[in-house]
């Protein structure tokens, strides 16, 4: 039944699994601006390039940070950096919540957008400065080398492996917000954080973290991505229009939705690149405009 | 007698009236060098910041001024966008009054350059871009075309790949004018010699993933994976290819256009034995290595590119042309360019009619990790080709001004 498509049934099945590994990184990244939007109300711009500073950090731990510190011989593994290099990203993100991003939660979402979209730009410049334009090539580790032959694909483990972990990840934080006492009081706080304030919670709080722990998300998909993409200063911005496109054919602040969505594209994405590749780049932005008439909040948003 | 006196006068006169023309040295009393680049885009590491300085060293070289007036360099970024581009060679001869343009390293910006050079009758070389429409449909009587264009790309590794028995082909092509000029050339080259193009896929400009044109690729069971694009896109290309275990299959991975940026970048594990072909490498000759090693000095170590020694040679050229023609008038400069022999140590040829500057081109090996002395060692020329057989005949231009 697929002769007619011009592809051979095992093509279509290893294009789609393509397609789900890019997916589970489209879900991973608007999964935090989702749980960002949903509790601060800040379209989080800064996204991309915390994303790219995971990657970054994973890169110096392992190839520059040795000859900083005057021991060549050191590297920052791979596995300590998918642990590391979030909690750096996530204390820097905290420190630009507490100095900046915290004044203008009363103005209007604009504000927050221009905010973190010149912090983008300021980061992304200053690291394409220090590392160039072209970036550099980060290793797989040496325990997910190789892979495994699917049909005519040669499937890496190394990608198996983040779509495991992305998922896991996914699942982990939409089980946290939407099914544990902690995270009913994060939702209580989108609702009403007056009301919970006088209860006696610490929202100033609530909120630091949640944006902290958004922005480690972020950076732990870079992690991920470095050992399949190049890291460079601009790997981040690449990727980010494509992931607000995800949160808003997903709904802005759906949990759910933002990981369905991610994944969802991605397969659309993966299947356009099949039958017309030239057209691959925009596909999403095709279906985020059809979305947007039919359903304008977005496919699992509620309108208010 | 007096009608002699009279006719003399009147001679003097006439010649007089006309030398305002012939005396016009310099405008604006100086010689203004803009270079028109992508500084910050997708093709910086290819020019750049480091064309740049190559057009200062030349400056520098030259002695700072010519003819008596201060030379100054003055840049702007294209991010490798034509509207950008475009607006900003405008924005260079109206506000800056630069006398010549440098640059340039995507083909669609090129264009859009070439097309406002034309219309302010000013000089511009292109050194970076590399489709062959430059000097081909698209040429323009004030456009030089440097350092190499896809028909030797074409010519040079095209050829010693089919030569080598890998008759089939599949190409993953940038979906814009280069990449489509790029396989056009390419596939003529493969089917003169013998060889079948079995298919292929375009890819948009700056695609983050190419794992699954890479398995498309796979799939096609073809000999060789020919990549028509450039810069990130070649990095990306070759990074998933080697991910999806194509480096240890019976397929080879062809970069028709790759620059040592971008094999530094990739790192020589993923990248040795590929061939590649460039209009200059730095560690070809003594002249080749003095220059790299200026500019490595004041470069981060880096080792410059052919699109960066282009940029230096190029204006090194027009400034002479300046000097020997007293003059900045673009007819006049450009007339002496195409008239002289070009052999400044780094590059050595002749700039034809069409802009075209043909020279030898290089047939490059990617070294192996443990032949490669420093970061900068990434390569070695393992064939030169000659530069008739680089250059597309004058007698086959479409070139609209040109005499056959």
């Amino acid at each position: 039944m697929f002769e007619f498509l011009g592809i051979t049934p095992q093509a279509l099945v290893s294009q789609l699994l393509i397609g789900l590994i890019n997916g589970s990184f489209y879900a991973l990244l608007s999964l935090g601006l989702a749980v960002i939007f949903g509790l601060l109300n800040v379209i989080n711009f800064i996204h991309g390039a915390q994303y790219m500073l995971g990657a970054m950090v994973a890169w110096i731990g392992l190839t520059q940070l040795g000859n900083w510190i005057g021991m060549p011989e050191f590297q920052l593994n791979y596995f300590v950096a998918l642990f590391l290099a979030p909690l750096i990203v996530g204390l820097f993100s905290i420190v630009i919540e507490k100095t900046m991003l915290k004044r203008l939660y009363h103005l209007d979402h604009l504000y927050g957008l221009l905010l973190t979209f010149g912090l983008a730009l300021v980061i992304e410049g200053m690291f394409r400065h220090w590392f160039g334009a072209l970036g550099n090539s980060y290793p797989v580790p040496d325990v997910l080398q190789g892979g495994v032959r699917i049909g005519e694909l040669f499937m890496p483990y190394y990608r198996l492996w983040v779509v495991f972990l992305a998922l896991l990840v996914c699942f982990a934080t939409w089980f946290f917000i939407e099914r544990t006492s902690l995270g009913s009081l994060l939702r209580a706080g989108t609702e009403n954080p007056k009301l919970l304030q006088a209860l006696g919670v610490n929202v100033p709080l609530i909120v630091t973290l949640t944006y902290g722990a958004g922005c480690a998300l972020a950076a732990f998909a870079g992690v991920m991505a470095a050992p399949i993409y190049q890291v460079t200063a601009v790997m981040g911005s690449n990727l980010i229009i494509v992931v607000f496109a995800v949160v808003v054919i997903g709904g802005m602040g759906s949990i759910a939705g933002a990981i369905l969505t991610g994944l969802g594209l991605g397969v659309v994405e993966g299947l356009t690149k099949v039958f017309y590749p030239q057209a691959s780049s925009i596909s999403i932005f095709v279906i985020m405009i059809i979305v947007l008439l039919i359903k304008p909040a977005g496919l699992f948003g509620k309108s208010n | 007698m007096k009608k002699t006196a009279i006719a003399t006068l009147a001679a003097s006169l006439f010649v007089a009236a006309s030398m305002p023309v012939l005396a016009q040295t310099v405008t604006d009393n100086e010689i203004r060098i803009g270079v028109l680049t992508d500084l910050s885009g997708i093709y910086s590491a290819i020019e750049g910041p480091g064309g740049v300085l190559a057009a200062q060293m030349a400056a520098k070289d030259f002695g700072g001024q010519v003819l008596g007036k201060k030379i100054v360099i003055t840049s702007a970024d294209t991010q490798s966008k034509a509207d950008l581009a475009s607006s900003k060679a405008r924005e260079m001869f109206e506000r800056d009054k630069v006398d010549m343009i440098v640059g340039n390293v995507s083909t669609a910006s090129a264009l859009a350059a070439m097309e406002v050079a034309e219309q302010f009758k000013k000089v511009s070389i292109v050194t970076g871009a590399a489709s062959l429409q430059i000097t081909n449909e698209k040429c323009t009587p004030y456009s030089v075309h440097y350092v190499y264009d896809t028909y030797a790309l074409s010519r040079g590794t095209g050829k010693a790949v089919v030569d080598s028995g890998k008759k089939t082909w599949f190409f993953v092509t940038a979906d814009y004018a280069f990449g489509h000029t790029l396989e056009r050339d390419s596939t003529e080259v493969v089917v003169a010699n013998g060889g079948k193009v079995l298919g292929g896929v375009k890819h948009p400009i700056n695609t983050q993933d190419f794992s699954s044109f890479m398995a498309q690729a796979q799939a096609s069971k073809a000999e060789v994976i020919a990549l028509a694009n450039a810069g990130g896109d070649t990095i990306g290309s070759v990074k998933q290819a080697a991910e999806l275990g194509l480096m240890n299959s019976k397929q080879t991975l062809v970069p028709l256009l790759m620059f040592t940026s971008d094999i530094q970048a990739l790192g020589l594990r993923q990248t040795s034995g590929m061939t590649f072909t460039e209009g200059w490498y730095w560690d070809h000759s003594d002249a080749n290595r003095k220059f790299a090693e200026r500019f490595m000095k004041e470069f981060k170590g880096k080792a410059p590119t052919s699109p960066q020694a282009g940029v230096y040679s190029a204006t090194m050229q027009y400034l002479k042309a300046v000097e020997a023609t007293k003059t900045d008038n673009s007819d006049a400069v450009i007339k002496q360019m195409k008239a002289v022999e070009i052999n400044d140590g780094l590059f050595k040829g002749k700039i034809r009619a069409d802009g075209k500057f043909e020279h030898d081109m290089y047939l490059l090996e990617v070294k192996k990790p443990n032949e490669s002395k420093n970061p900068n060692d990434v390569a070695k020329v393992i064939k030169v080709i000659a530069a008739k057989d680089a250059t597309l005949p004058l007698s086959q231009s479409k070139c609209k001004f040109v005499t056959k």
